[in-house]
């Protein structure tokens, strides 16, 4: 268990002297020296990169794989593989998943690892999509609503989709974004040089540059709570279970079985980035 | 049905500033005078001889700063060389350090081979410090016999054929970088390399036009019509293929009218009017062809010539730099929820603000006059041109 005593940053993203998980130790070493041994061997196909690598020396694996990178979960051979389900049909847009990515994480102010819009169909036609305000609608300066002039009005919640074919990490000139090996995307924040083309390429608006740091931000699933066995930060602050994350490798959790039990879809399936972020309840007019 | 905008919150700050804008601008700028010293070099256009080492000298300095733009936006620049050392395949930035590398190599051995005999000759010919600056320039390959400056020539030849690829790769990849952005309906399109192409040679000969139009005057000499002439010619074609490829690429875009189309639509009728409609369409396209027109007559009057040729060149960069801004900022105006629009932040003083990037524009001619102080860009191509070798 000792890489779970490793295990436990605060900011969800890898390395990075910034990098307020640092003094945690960081939470993903596991995917990160994966990851950069298997960049350093493409690197080395190159025979100028090959070169540069006797003159710019890198800090290649800092220590061998925590090992069990299934974040506690056994030694299974096969790392065990994750997924989460957005139910707009349960979300009561209260907020509480937005202030708890922003502390868990400690998001910048102005900037969202996760929000939540909301789809308000009037009966005149008009549709008006905005954001539920961090506090909840108790308390904020959103105008009220008539509901007599509304014909139908639902909540999405947003987050990274953590895409199979992820175009963030395809873009990537420094493979600082990369895919752990249980499937999450995640920032290597010791080596994003913070071009910010990943952010570009994302086509849910999920990424950002971090003014703090200079590197690319975006939500992990809580890869650093996760691998402790616990929930991501906005599944457990949800108060009605609208955000549900578990392993989809398992046909018995609860996400597989829903899964399979009803239809769900993702966002902009029509780009081919197949996300694993599902949702349920939703229509083509949610981009 | 209508819609009350929204944009996703992360949308409202605009990643890239106007150093991307600057940075293809600035490598168009080069591939485009590198394809005009070609056309003298490689393809004999003995009209372009008087330009012919201006652009080659031109498009290096460009090339060495461009980028310069890159480091200025990049949030973590000490990391830079991460770029080189490890590489992404996948990615289309990893490459520009590889192929930025490559061409300001075949550039700078280019020009040192161009101006060896003259360099030569200069430490000959000097005492003191000045001979000594010229001997470390010259290498130490100091013979410049009839049979050496053959052999320059013939390496000058292939390095110039081996430019053209590279230049054009060069900045063909600049607007894959842009094209490959399949979230971005703005950008996502096969042509985008090509445009930036085309309109990447059209800003070289523009800017070589200007650029010997006011050397010349400053020099109290009379640009050469002939030269001035095919350079307006070349310009000319080049732009009506830049321009229609333009057209024909928001043509396809509106006549497909696909899911993203109302998003684009606003984009240029309400937030791009006026620096694509008219800076780059009328202002910048229309009217330098009606201009350039004058070049294919022999009739008109030199003056004349000349005149319309400087103005469509000055309105042709102007019409270049509104293209990259209006595919960089364009493509950043809107969120990718497709409902809303944002303000493109601009400040004057900030390290990606007005004033830096007018520095970086400056920088480039700046060295290129201490590069006519070094090496005689100017003279009259008489020795060790091509022309003696063949
Ligand atoms: S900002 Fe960082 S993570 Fe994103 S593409 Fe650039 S180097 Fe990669």
């Amino acid at each position: 268990m000792v890489e779970l005593e490793v295990i436990g940053g605060a900011n969800g993203q890898c390395g990075g002297s910034s990098d307020p998980c640092e003094s945690a130790g960081c939470q993903c070493d596991s995917a990160e020296s994966d990851s950069r041994r298997q960049f350093l061997q493409q690197a080395s196909t190159f025979a100028l990169g090959a070169v540069s690598l006797t003159l710019f020396p890198v800090s290649v694996a800092e220590g061998e794989p925590a090992g069990g990178a299934g974040g506690g979960l056994g030694t299974d051979a096969q790392p065990p593989m994750y997924g989460f389900l957005v139910d707009t049909e349960k979300c009561i847009g209260s907020g509480k998943c937005l202030t708890a990515c922003r502390v868990e994480n400690d998001v910048p102010e102005g900037y969202q690892r996760t929000w939540v819009e909301r789809y308000v169909h009037f009966k005149d036609g008009t549709v008006q999509v905005d954001l539920v305000p961090e506090t909840g609608y108790a308390g904020s300066d959103q105008p009220p609503i008539d509901p007599e002039q509304v014909e139908r009005a639902y909540f999405v919640p947003k987050l990274c989709n953590h895409c199979e074919d992820a175009p963030c990490n395809q873009v990537c000139p420094v493979h600082a974004s990369f895919t752990s090996p249980e499937g999450f995307e995640l920032i290597d924040t010791e080596r994003c040089i913070g071009c910010a083309y990943c952010v570009q390429a994302c086509p849910y608006g999920t990424r950002f540059i971090n003014p703090d740091t200079g590197t690319a931000d975006k939500c992990t699933w809580c890869y650093h709570r996760v691998m402790r066995d616990e929930d991501p930060a906005c599944v457990e602050a949800c108060p009605v279970g609208a955000r549900l994350f578990g392993r989809v490798d398992d046909p018995d959790s609860e996400i597989s079985q829903r899964i399979a039990a009803i239809p769900t879809s993702v966002l902009k399936a029509h780009l081919g980035t197949h996300p694993k972020t599902r949702y349920l309840g939703i229509s083509d007019e949610v981009t | 049905m209508s819609e009350i905008p929204f944009v996703f919150p992360n949308d409202v700050h605009p990643p890239w500033s106007i150093m991307i804008v600057l940075y293809p601008y600035i490598t168009g700028l080069v591939a485009g005078a590198f394809v005009v010293s070609a056309l003298y070099h490689v393809f004999h256009r003995e009209a372009l001889k008087p330009v012919a080492r201006l652009a080659l000298v031109t498009s290096l300095c460009f090339c060495a700063f461009a980028t310069l733009p890159l480091l200025l936006h990049l949030h973590r620049p000490e990391r830079c060389f991460n770029v080189l050392v490890t590489p992404s395949v996948t990615s289309a930035i990893a490459g520009f350090g590889f192929i930025y590398s490559a061409y300001m190599l075949v550039l700078v051995v280019e020009v040192w081979l161009v101006f060896r005999p003259a360099i030569v000759e200069q430490a000959n010919s000097l005492t003191g410090a000045k001979a000594l600056f010229y001997r470390v320039l010259a290498l130490g390959v100091t013979d410049i016999t009839d049979r050496s400056r053959a052999i320059d020539s013939r390496l000058i030849r292939v390095l110039a054929i081996m430019g053209i690829p590279i230049a054009c790769v060069l900045h063909g990849y600049v607007g894959f970088l842009f094209g490959a952005v399949k979230a971005n309906p703005w950008w996502s399109t096969a042509l985008m390399p090509v445009i930036f192409l085309i309109s990447a040679i059209v800003s070289g000969i523009a800017a070589l036009i200007l650029l010997y139009q006011f050397i010349s005057w400053r020099r109290g000499e009379t640009a050469d019509r002939e030269c001035v002439g095919a350079l307006a010619r070349y310009l000319w074609m080049f732009l009506v293929l830049a321009a229609s490829l333009e057209g024909l690429e928001l043509l396809q875009m509106a006549y497909e009218a696909g899911g993203e189309w109302p998003i684009l639509r606003a984009l240029l009728t309400e937030h791009l009017a006026v620096s694509y409609g008219l800076v780059q369409v009328l202002i910048g396209s229309l009217v330098p062809l009606l201009l350039l027109l004058t070049s294919f007559t022999r009739r008109l009057p030199a003056r004349l010539v000349m005149f319309s040729s400087g103005l469509a060149s000055l309105l042709i960069l102007v019409q270049v730099f509104a293209m990259r801004w209006n595919v960089v900022v364009g493509g950043q105006l809107f969120s990718k929820s497709f409902r809303g629009f944002v303000e493109f932040p601009l400040h004057w003083m900030s390290r990606e603000g007005l004033l830096a990037a007018a520095v970086i524009l400056t920088l480039p001619l700046a060295a290129l006059w201490v590069a006519g102080k070094i090496l005689p860009i100017w003279q009259p191509a008489e020795a060790g041109t091509l022309a003696d070798a063949r």
